[in-house]
């Protein structure tokens, strides 16, 4: 299933000008980097690319987001445009390591 | 082995207390539990096929895939849900008549346990596949045999399914009188509760646009992740930091199913019976 997916990496899906975007890592199930500094008042599209061969869902309570990423693959979602400010987000499925926050400035 | 039970326990009790509320709701129909029970199987079967999906899916609709068809799964299960609470305020003194009668139930709802049937399987689908895909990532990264991973996510069902088993066990206390206008409040919070979620999700795949501002925060009254917080957020769509569209779907899904149910609950031409003899024909 994984190789009928291949070609479609060949396509980079269009980036719209007006967001910003932000690569987020998940690596040994902890996230790359943990802190995540994005611009204030702006939509983000935050595209968390997972190189674990476990899948992890991308949480927060403070972005009010939730997302499964599965193994060795990206998923997009958006947040924002947020207030300046600290939102803490975490892998639930590896809570004690999988631990960040986006800083909105 | 733990943190399984405890992944697993969360998402099993999302699926049972839907499960024990629409098991009460049903009571009754004749053959709700073969239903029941085929739902849960459907949803458990076409969970492995999403979690093995998940990936691909995950690319559809320049990688708003899966908030998408997450948003179809919810938008389905409210449709079905609005359908039996809607069907439940015609038939619903019919069957609080019939499950007086121990013997056996001849209210025959086809369709309706058909719906019944299938917003299990989207709940059962739901779950599961988030479960599947924990489970198999945590078999996969080596550190626990297979052994203290299947254990682990078995207690953590076992516990899920005994508190959704609980409730439908509080909730066949209820009157049979009361039952199903209980019922029907249950299912239809439930259903707001699933619209809400419905716009959270295409807010995340930027297809409804977001002010960027919660319409209220009560994170420091009764945070999402607490014990009651998560319990009314799964029952009924408590959120604490909720979107205006959030709230603007719940609310509208609200007053629509409940006008369906008073349009299709308005007594008929006859008059209403205010005796306790139930309208039986012969």
């Amino acid at each position: 299933m994984k190789y009928l997916a291949l070609p479609l990496l060949l396509f980079p899906l269009t980036v719209l000008a007006a967001d910003a975007e932000v690569t987020l890592a998940i690596k040994n199930n902890r996230f790359i980097p943990a802190e995540l500094h994005v611009q204030a008042g702006k939509k983000i599209k935050l595209v968390v690319e997972n190189q674990d061969a476990a899948a992890e869902e991308f949480e927060s309570y403070e972005l009010n987001r939730e997302k499964v990423i599965a193994a060795n693959s990206r998923g997009t979602l958006f947040i924002g445009p947020l207030a300046p400010g600290r939102y803490p987000f975490f892998g639930d499925f590896h809570q004690q390591t999988a631990r960040g926050v986006v800083v909105a400035e | 082995m733990f943190a399984a039970s405890i992944i697993v326990f969360r998402e099993a009790l999302e699926a049972a207390l839907l499960i024990g509320i629409i098991a009460a709701a049903t009571r009754g129909l004749d053959g709700r539990g073969r239903w029941i029970g085929i739902g849960i199987a459907a949803g458990l079967a076409l969970s492995l096929v999403v979690a093995g999906l998940t990936d691909v899916i995950a690319q559809w609709a320049d990688g708003a895939g899966q908030e998408l068809f997450n948003a179809a799964v919810l938008g389905v299960a409210v449709l079905m849900l609005a359908w039996h609470n809607i069907w439940m305020a015609s038939h619903g003194k019919e069957m609080a008549a019939q499950a007086k009668q121990v013997a056996h139930s001849v209210v025959s709802g086809g369709a309706e346990l058909s719906a019944i049937a299938l917003v299990i399987a989207l709940a059962v689908l739901r779950e599961g596949s988030e479960t599947a895909l924990f489970l198999y990532g945590l078999a996969a990264s080596d550190q626990l045999g297979a052994m203290e991973v299947l254990s682990g996510a078995g207690l953590g069902l076992l516990g899920g399914a005994a508190v959704g088993g609980a409730l439908y066990a509080g909730l066949v206390r209820i009157p049979l009188r009361w039952l199903f206008g209980a019922t029907s409040l249950l299912v239809l919070l439930l259903a707001s509760g699933m619209a809400g979620q419905i716009a959270r999700l295409l807010i995340q795949g930027d297809i409804l646009p977001f002010s960027g501002r919660a319409l209220w925060d009560t994170t420091a009254l009764l945070p999402v992740n607490s014990s009651l917080g998560n319990l009314l957020h799964v029952m009924m769509g408590y959120e604490a930091r909720p979107s205006a569209m959030q709230v603007l779907f719940y609310v509208a899904t609200f007053c629509l199913i409940l006008l369906g149910m008073l349009w299709s609950g308005r007594p008929p031409a006859q008059s209403r019976p205010t005796s306790h003899s139930p309208i039986q024909s012969a």
